[in-house]
């Protein structure tokens, strides 16, 4: 695989581009992989990454039911920060953010992380306190984060309405390390490695069953074939819960729609991400000048990766108020991905009741943000049976009530 | 946009009239019970892709709690009862069974 660089954009200038290859193939599964990993989103692939940088394992294969990154991958709102309460989550997100600091070059690949700042807006009374807990909370576990007052948010973001009736502004969570990237360029950059390594990446494989003897996974059935493995991991967000019953146990997960939109795009007039937790809105502006908003996801199951009307008519009537130019300007498009929720909202990254077998799932709404730390901690977990930011997020600690609050601690926007 | 009917007070509304309340029929555990019967009744769901029984309160009308069985892949309502009920009634599973002839039934 030949790398990316000033000079080959260069040398293939000179011979009309013809000499790019493919920045991953679509190889045949084989018989057998040391590691398979079902999931081919972030999450997957990261994990997949770090299993061979990190460990030497590179006989793995990476297998999805569609496309790579088709799912919740493609479908987030990019937002990366770590500004997080509990001492496990600030850990791994916060990892995670230092490792998306210097992905491209890791990768050879742009992901176009950009650290733009984000800023959580307190506007009540109870989320500012709350806020200040976290900015200290943060300080202890070496998290970067500031809390700021209405006129700082102001100059920051000259577009919002601090004095909105129902919504004032009245200070801000601002963590000017966070930021965006280009969420596909991340599964796609993960992918490009991970062949690099001699890994197979097998899209359009949808796995039918797991097959074990003895309580010790060996086998995973899949529309292309059965591909046998002496180690199994489950990444795959939303169908967790269908994973997990074809190996045998059940997950305290439940799914459920989120989604988002984006408006037409417009000149830049944004340069941060703003979130609205209170109203369960957030909004940034893409590179594209599209702004770029989520809102709260939906309050029962669900599967089919739309979203309801009422909850963008919510998000965006409260973003309104709070961002006063934004109402004029027509939605482009609107799309729905289905978020795994744990009842403590935290993720899960486990051993499971069958030998071999481990699972990452219960992002929920903030998965993208965590793709390398996760995939680093899962890494670890899978080739050594245990991983320090890992150990705190086992699925076992809701039996043992060892929950990772975040649900209380971050409002509702993750 | 779901459309519910309220089985209390045969009102017929868009779902932004009732609020909901997760997976029906779960057996209760409590003190006395063993470790695994209380994690699976606190937190483990079937979270199935397909038919799902789920609790919903007409919040903005008569206040009472109900059932409604629901597809989770096409939102399809099969229909609605009061949740005075230990398992959907016969009625509901017929219902479902001759919409969804796969369905593996309620268990």
């Amino acid at each position: 695989m030949k790398r990316y660089s000033a000079f080959a954009i260069f040398r293939e200038a000179l011979r009309q581009h013809q000499g790019w290859t493919e920045a991953w193939p679509s190889p045949e599964p084989r018989d057998r992989y040391d590691v398979v990993i079902v999931g081919a989103g972030g999450h997957g692939l990261a994990t997949a990454y770090y299993l061979g940088k990190n460990h030497g394992i590179t006989n793995v294969a990476v297998i999805d039911k569609g496309w790579l990154g088709g799912g919740n991958t493609g479908r987030n709102t990019t937002i990366i920060r770590s500004n997080y309460l509990q001492d496990p989550s600030a850990a791994i997100y916060e990892k995670s953010r230092s490792l998306y600091e210097t992905l491209s070059q890791d990768l050879n690949y742009n992901i176009m992380f950009s650290p733009r700042g984000v800023m959580m807006l307190a506007q009540t009374e109870h989320e500012k306190r709350g806020y200040l807990r976290t900015e200290r909370a943060n300080a202890l576990q070496g998290v970067d984060t500031r809390f700021i007052g209405p006129a700082e948010v102001k100059k920051l973001v000259p577009i919002i309405n601090l004095d909105g009736p129902r919504y004032p502004v009245l200070g801000a969570l601002w963590q000017a390390r966070a930021g965006t990237a280009r969420h596909d360029a991340v599964a796609w950059g993960y992918a490009r490695a991970c062949s690099a390594m001699g890994m197979h990446v097998i899209e359009q494989c949808a796995v039918t069953g797991v097959e074990s003897a003895g309580g010790q996974v060996t086998a995973v059935n899949t529309t292309r074939g059965t591909i046998g493995c002496g180690k199994l991991g489950i990444v795959v967000a939303g169908h967790s819960g269908k994973l997990a019953d074809m190996a045998g146990f059940r997950l305290p997960v439940e799914s459920v729609a989120l989604q988002a939109l984006v408006s037409e795009p417009i000149k830049p007039c944004i340069d941060v991400v703003v979130m609205a937790n209170t109203v369960h809105g957030y909004m940034s502006q893409s590179d594209k000048g599209e702004m770029v908003i989520g809102g709260g996801a939906d309050g029962y199951n669900n599967y089919t990766q739309r979203g309801s009307w009422h909850h963008i008519e919510e998000t965006v009537r409260a973003l309104c108020e709070t961002f006063p130019m934004i109402s004029r300007l027509k939605m482009l498009r609107q799309w729905g991905g289905i978020v795994d929720m744990t009842g403590d909202r935290s993720p899960i990254i486990s051993k499971t009741p069958l030998e071999g077998c481990f699972i990452n799932c219960g992002w929920g709404t903030g998965g993208f943000k965590a793709i390398p730390g996760s995939g680093w901690a899962m890494a670890e977990l899978m080739a050594k049976g245990n991983a320090p930011l890992a150990d705190a997020f086992s699925m076992y600690r809701f039996r043992e009530g060892r929950f990772i609050d975040e649900s209380v601690a971050a409002g509702v926007a993750h | 946009m779901l459309l519910l009917t309220c089985p209390h007070c045969g009102v017929t509304a868009e779902e932004t009239e009732f609020a909901p309340g997760g997976e029906a029929h779960l057996k209760r555990f409590g003190p006395g019970s063993d470790d695994d019967a209380f994690e699976a009744y606190m937190f483990n769901r079937k979270n199935p892709m397909g038919v799902h029984f789920e609790r919903w309160r007409h919040a903005y009308g008569c206040g009472k709690w109900f059932i409604a069985a629901r597809c989770t892949v096409t939102l399809e309502v099969f229909g609605t009862y009061p949740a005075q009920t230990t398992e959907p009634p016969a009625g509901i599973v017929e219902t479902i069974k001759a919409k969804r002839p796969e369905w593996e039934g309620y268990k």
